[in-house]
């Protein structure tokens, strides 16, 4: 249960963070280190060359606008979750935090760190997922900007080079009056999920479905979109019967199986929790939309 | 090949040459004969390692000791004042907080965090902030009483948690 031998580096700034990405060979990049750290001891994982950025100025911000929302990659999960402007723009981001591993975890881990890590169940990726999350990568050949949909490759696998950094995310919450709601199942509080849940909503005039997203988590190697259920709830109103027929959907999707959970339970929880947090957005969106 | 840092532990200055993959737990052990911070599992699920780095709480599995470079720990050793313990260690003893003892040191230096941050905590607060920590043997409910009182005495004066 000890890391085997590697090369230690502390870049001073992004640009040596980038040089020595584009020139030591099997390197990796630790961010808040809590499944990397973890994966060196168990010998899961081997590097040669360990670049710490987290020293390495401007890589945790957060920026909250009316559209749009900007975060470090490097931002601490403690300094999302007590970010208050961060939880009035989206309040699902919270909502879903809170289900994430320990106070420990959350102090060290990041943003950034988790969407590259790609636990298939991580609550991060789901809200990257709902939210419409454009990844910012950069390396010395330049930048480039990954939407969310073409970041997981395969299992714990992103798009990602091994010259290349995350450095921020930007986040497409819906409009600023929607209603959410994230819900999961997991073994025991700050497990990762058995399969996870989010929904956010807006609601137009005579109370009719204007925008809907859906993301299920847990589910196969990375969350999905649930765009057929979206498409059949858009423009509509609002009923358990119309709730029914879109978590339907949601238990159709495709799961796999392990050692804590079978494919058909997954998709029975995924059908669950999907119907009890379509009526919660759905309850909230209206309430927004009264104020 | 071992790389030079300066750490400050407890208050006291160490200036030490670390292998960059001796996480801080061990070395905390092993360089510094700290051995009141346990290590359970090594991989981050029982909280017993936990220490607290710049006044918040990690586990010290999972963080590298090369990454402390700068930076002030705080372990178990730095609650009592020689043969006094500190109101919330009194409390364990008085609620029968620990049995075997593995995972007091990681619910102790964790509770440190949790009671500074919610000053008035409910029952169920303390249960899921703890759940990082894992007890196998006595159970939670005199850790949580033991919290409970203490958070209730600290109301009752200005001082800190430790």
């Amino acid at each position: 249960m000890k890391a085997s031998g590697f090369q230690y580096h502390r870049p001073r700034d992004k640009g040596e963070a980038l040089d020595m990405l584009g020139s030591l060979p099997n390197a990796k990049v630790i961010a808040g280190g809590q499944s990397l750290v973890a994966m060196l001891n168990m010998r899961y994982a081997f590097v040669d060359h360990l670049v710490d950025v987290n020293r390495v100025d401007g890589l945790a911000g957060i920026e909250v606008g009316n559209g749009r929302v900007r975060i470090g990659a490097m931002a601490r999960q403690r300094d999302m979750l007590a970010h208050r402007e961060l939880a009035a723009r989206a309040p699902l981001i919270p909502a879903a935090m809170r289900f994430i591993g320990h106070l420990h975890t959350r102090n060290r881990g990041t943003f950034g760190g988790s969407l590259v890590h790609m636990d298939p169940a991580a609550e991060l990726l789901a809200i990257a997922t709902i939210l419409d999350a454009e990844i910012e990568i950069e390396s010395r050949k330049g930048v480039r900007v990954v939407p969310i949909a073409d970041f997981p490759l395969s299992y714990m696998t992103p798009n990602l080079e091994p010259d290349e950094l995350v450095v921020a995310i930007t986040l497409n919450p819906p409009l600023p009056k929607h209603g959410w709601a994230f819900d999961e199942f997991a073994q025991r509080h700050g497990d990762f999920a058995v399969v996870s849940v989010g929904v956010t909503t807006v609601l137009g005039a005579a109370g009719r479905i204007e925008e809907v997203r859906l993301v299920l988590g847990g589910m196969g190697f990375a969350p999905t979109r649930l765009r057929q259920a979206e498409d059949l709830m858009s423009g509509e109103t609002p009923s358990p019967e119309l709730f029914d027929e879109a978590a339907e959907v949601a238990g159709r999707e495709e799961a796999s199986s392990d050692a804590i959970a079978s494919a058909s339970y997954r998709c029975r929880l995924a059908k669950v929790l999907m119907r009890r947090s379509l009526a919660v957005a759905i309850e909230r969106g209206r309430e927004q939309a009264v104020k | 090949m071992s790389v030079p840092i300066v750490v400050t532990v407890n208050g006291k200055r160490y200036e030490r040459s670390v292998e960059p993959r001796v996480h801080l737990a061990d070395f905390l052990r092993h360089d510094l004969g700290l051995t009141g911070t346990h290590l359970g599992c090594e991989h981050g699920v029982c909280g017993a390692c936990s220490v607290l780095v710049d006044g918040r709480a990690v586990r010290g599995c999972l963080m590298l000791a090369v990454q402390t470079d700068g930076c002030s720990v705080e372990t178990v050793e730095s609650l009592a004042r020689g043969d006094m313990l500190n109101p919330l260690q009194e409390a364990f003893r008085e609620h029968h907080a620990l049995q075997c003892g593995f995972c007091t040191p990681g619910m102790l230096m964790t509770l440190q965090e949790i009671l500074r941050e919610h000053p008035d905590p409910t029952e169920d607060l303390l249960r899921e902030e703890l759940s990082g920590n894992l007890c196998r043997c006595t159970g939670y409910s005199g850790i949580v009483k033991a919290a409970l009182e203490v958070a209730r005495q600290l109301r009752g004066t200005d001082g800190g948690v430790s």
